[in-house]
């Protein structure tokens, strides 16, 4: 503030200007308030008492540990135990080889499907939708079709090992059938469109052609083939869309659904509870029950 | 433009846009993947354009000997109208990538509209195109008038300004196109970050040039500002850009930092663009604009320096309140977190100063939008200053992290403190650079300040609802110990909140699209004719 004779002073706060003036603006030499001294002193003070609780300043190879002793680490893996060990009381129930005999604890199942819902929405329902719907090449679980089977023991099979993921997966192929006329497939897919109306016509050579190629899997008549993840073809639930073009599609270029493993994401536990969850669904919402 | 060149002025420029044009020539010709031939050929063209206005001008008349005595305001002017062009741009993306998130199932085919490409559109739009080049405009004129000096020459001023709109044009284009360095608030290539890097030691040289040839005997405090913002983003952008490209001719690099260096780099950076980009900038805005309209001198000179150095020591640290419960040391985290909280009293300390200043002038805060505007900016300031130090608290960041909070909290500072300190200098300086005393709708600036005001309250009251939404959806359980919502259940929890960010937003574009057109209206008075003010000092109106 080098002082110059045009310090003046401000009629409404009663404070000189500094003298300084640019193009207009003056400042005035308001005193310091003492409130930010008080304030910038506990913020210090804030810091200080944290500094020396928690970890905080670098000493070269190492670092002031803090008097708590804290590290994130721990916390987090203890914050998970904690929580984990609320959930051990039930949840390890359903680790039980037989998974189908808990069905019969109501009680159980109460405090349990709460959880599985949430399992399954942060789980499945990308693909699977939030209420089991399905979608196109997703099947639908919340209904009574089944590609393998619809028993809690085998539905957690297929959560644990997946279909088509790895090694240890169920296997589904449906095999391209590329290698037929053009004139053969249109026909067949025809035929097949058909098959859930229940008005196919069983003596025609499209017939013949489907109990040659396709029984062997689908069933004879289309029936389903579980055991091989083969979809019924007569029902009215569909995979990928059973009108003659999509049908087509499938036999030109053939299917390879995918359904991830959860071994290692999720606990034995977890995929039993799941698969108990499944079959609930298509009891309880699955119009019809097979 | 180029009249007011001198003549050796006109054949250096006349160089410079040679060399740009072959740049972009090479880089087009050179180039194999797409998006550096696109940018090559932008260079090109911008090369050429001026080559053409430039050359065009070569032999006219010498510009009056007198403008030497005359602050330059034709760069000021033209990055003006690039702040509004860059607004339309950056929140017209903003409301479209919000409505996105609303009716996600509406991203129609073509990717360049889907919200992972229009998302940093919008940012770079707004902090780099919008803040920016009003932050480039204001300086030259606040540097011209603090120090009553002419801008030191008459041509780096166009290279930084047309150079700078060159970086945010390649950088946008880029992201359009799927090309992106995936750093946010850094995702231009590394050919768009070299040649920044070129623009702002020019801006740098210029300004200390100016500063340098000043008739005042005392740098206001405003210039301090405007220096830390240009020297310190130099510094931030060298540092966190720093890549390895593929090759020359691809637009492809590798960073050179890794793990948790790499994130530590970019938060540093990040966090201090918000300081040095964001907010040291635009308190040189603010300290030159509020005195000027409310015609007050600055309530504490004492404060000002204090605030000052505080704002620029405490905030370098911080950049780790990013990173709290990740793989970063514990201990980096709690000196992130402790230097938050000290943080908040130099920023409060430039709020309150900046508050106190219109003491003996609220008559003026009633009657004036403009001045109502730069009030507003002053209260955000304060508010979102004080919720960052609340959300830098570890515990709290628990709450808060990955939510929409952070959203909320960002767009208190950027529409309620960022453009709202940009309206009230915009409407300071348009009428006056074109030579008039209102702008030509008084009232539209009303309107706008209200529609302004509405949106920032919409947008920032219902992100704070889905951020504490999200966040105890995310931690609460039940006594079984399992979670009590899963994660799609607070997603859908956010539909009405998105849906009225959506209307907030809107509401604040369309006080931008009335802003645009008052700008336009009362520049189109004078086109041209309003010339160089004098050097001598004027009064404060
Ligand atoms: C990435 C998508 C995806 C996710 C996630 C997913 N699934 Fe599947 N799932 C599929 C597909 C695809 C199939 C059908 C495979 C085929 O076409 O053969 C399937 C099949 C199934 C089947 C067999 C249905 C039947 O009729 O026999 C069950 C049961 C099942 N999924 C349960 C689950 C559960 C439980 C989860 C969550 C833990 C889950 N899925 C997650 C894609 C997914
Ligand atoms: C090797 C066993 C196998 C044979 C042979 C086979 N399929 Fe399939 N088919 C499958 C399997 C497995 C699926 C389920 C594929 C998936 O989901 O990935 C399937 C799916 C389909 C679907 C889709 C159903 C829907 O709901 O969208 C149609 C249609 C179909 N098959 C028709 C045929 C026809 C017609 C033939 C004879 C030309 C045939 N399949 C032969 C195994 C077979
Ligand atoms: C005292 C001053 C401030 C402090 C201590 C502060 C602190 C914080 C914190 C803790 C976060 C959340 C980090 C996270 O959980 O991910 C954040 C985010 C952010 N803040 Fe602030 N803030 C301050 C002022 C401002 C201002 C004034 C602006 C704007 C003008 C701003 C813009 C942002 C932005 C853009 C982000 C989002 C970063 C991201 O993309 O994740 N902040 N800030």
């Amino acid at each position: 503030m080098s002082g110059t004779d045009t310090r003046e002073v401000d009629p409404v706060t009663g404070h000189d200007t500094t003298g300084h003036n640019w193009n207009g603006i003056k400042e005035l030499n308001t005193p310091f308030p003492k409130l930010v001294i008080w304030i910038l002193a506990l913020a210090f003070l804030y810091s200080v008492v944290a500094w020396i609780l928690l970890p905080a300043w670098p000493t070269g190879r190492d670092y002031t540990r803090g008097l708590l002793g804290l590290d994130q680490g721990t916390e987090a893996v203890t914050g998970f135990r904690e929580i984990a060990a609320e959930r051990q009381g039930w949840l390890d129930r359903f680790e039980a080889p037989d998974i189908a005999a808990l069905q019969a604890d109501t009680g159980l199942m109460r405090q349990a499907m709460p959880a599985a819902r949430r399992l399954f929405d942060d789980n499945c329902a990308a693909c699977h939708g939030t209420s089991g719907q399905g979608g196109p090449g997703f099947p639908v679980l919340a209904d009574g079709y089944w590609l393998w089977s619809g028993d809690p023991a085998e539905i957690a099979l297929t959560i644990r090992h997946g279909i088509n993921a790895n090694e240890e997966s169920r296997i589904a192929e449906m095999p391209a059938f590329n290698w037929m006329s053009a004139a053969e497939r249109a026909e067949l897919a025809g035929y097949v469109a058909t098959l859930p109306k229940g008005d196919a016509d069983s003596d025609s050579p499209a017939a013949a052609i489907f109990s040659e190629n396709c029984a062997a899997c689908h069933g004879d008549g289309g029936t389903g083939g579980l055991g091989v993840g083969a979809p019924s073809l007569t029902d009215v639930s569909v995979l990928y869309g059973q009108d003659a073009a999509t049908v087509l599609q499938t036999l030109t270029h053939g299917r390879h659904g995918v359904m991830p493993a959860w071994a290692g994401r999720l606990s034995e536990a977890e995929i039993n509870l799941l698969a108990l969850y499944v079959a609930d669904l298509a009891e309880t919402k699955g119009e019809v029950a097979k | 433009m180029a009249g007011t060149l001198s003549i050796p002025e006109r054949q250096i420029a006349l160089l410079l846009s040679g060399l740009l044009a072959l740049l972009g020539l090479v880089m087009a010709a050179a180039a194999r993947h797409g998006v550096m031939v696109v940018h090559g050929a932008m260079a090109l063209g911008l090369g050429v354009v001026l080559i053409f206005i430039v050359g065009g001008a070569l032999y006219d008349p010498a510009p009056p000997t007198d403008r030497m005595r005359r602050y330059y305001d034709a760069p000021t002017r033209f990055g003006i109208v690039m702040t509004l062009v860059w607004a339309l741009i950056g929140m017209s993306a903003g409301v479209w990538v919000a409505a996105l998130l609303y009716w996600p199932e509406a991203t129609p085919l073509w990717p360049a509209t889907s919200f992972g490409r229009l998302r940093p559109v919008h940012t770079t739009g707004i902090i780099f195109g919008f803040g920016g080049n009003a932050l480039i405009a204001t300086s030259f004129h606040v540097l011209q008038r603090t120090a009553r000096a002419r801008l030191a020459d008459s041509v780096s001023p166009w290279v930084v300004l047309l150079g700078y709109n060159l970086f945010c044009a390649w950088a946008v284009t880029g992201y359009l196109m799927g090309s992106t360095q995936s750093k946010e608030y850094a995702e231009a290539e590394w050919y768009a970050d070299l040649w920044l890097v070129v623009i702002w030691v020019t801006y740098f040289i210029l300004y200390l040039r100016t500063l340098a040839r000043r008739a005042e005997p005392h740098i206001y405090v405003a210039n301090w500002y405007y220096l830390a913002f240009i020297l310190v983003v130099a510094m931030l952008h060298i540092v966190n850009n720093l890549a390895l490209p593929v090759r020359l001719t691809t637009a492809e690099s590798f960073p050179i930092w890794a793990g948790v260096q790499d994130a530590m780099v970019q938060w540093w950076y990040g966090h201090n663009a918000v300081a040095f980009f964001l907010t040291s900038g635009f308190l040189g805005m603010l300290y030159y604009f509020l005195p000027v309209r409310s015609g007050r001198p600055i309530w504490s000179y004492r404060l000002s320096i204090l605030s000052f150095w505080g704002i620029t020591f405490f905030y370098i640290w911080v950049g780790s309140h990013h990173l709290h419960y990740t793989a970063l040391p514990y201990w980096a985290q709690t000196l992130g977190m402790t230097f938050s909280v000290m943080l908040l009293v130099p920023s409060w300390a430039s709020a309150g100063n900046a508050i106190a200043t219109l003491n003996g002038a609220w008559h003026k805060v009633r009657d004036d939008a403009t001045l109502r505007f730069m009030f507003v900016a002053a209260v955000f300031y304060g508010l979102s200053t004080f919720e960052g130090s609340f959300l830098a608290i570890r515990p709290v960041n628990s709450l808060s992290h990955y939510t929409d909070w952070t959203v909320g909290h960002v767009h208190s500072g950027t529409l309620g403190w960022v453009a709202m300190i940009i309206f009230g200098a915009l409407y300071t300086l348009v009428p006056q650079l074109s030579g008039r005393e209102t702008m030509a709708s008084p009232r539209a600036v009303e309107w706008h300040f209200w529609l302004a005001v509405a949106g920032t309250l919409v947008y920032v009251v219902s992100m704070w609802n889905a951020g504490i939404t999200q966040g105890l959806m995310w931690r609460t359980y039940q006594e079984s110990g399992a979670l009590s919502y899963s994660f799609l259940e607070s997603v859908r929890a956010m539909a009405p909140y998105y849906l009225l960010r959506t209307i907030g937003g809107a509401l604040f574009l369309t006080g931008m699209v009335i802003c645009v057109w008052n700008c336009r209206a009362t520049m189109r008075v004078a086109p041209g004719a309003a010339t160089d003010h004098p050097l001598v000092a004027q009064p404060a109106e």
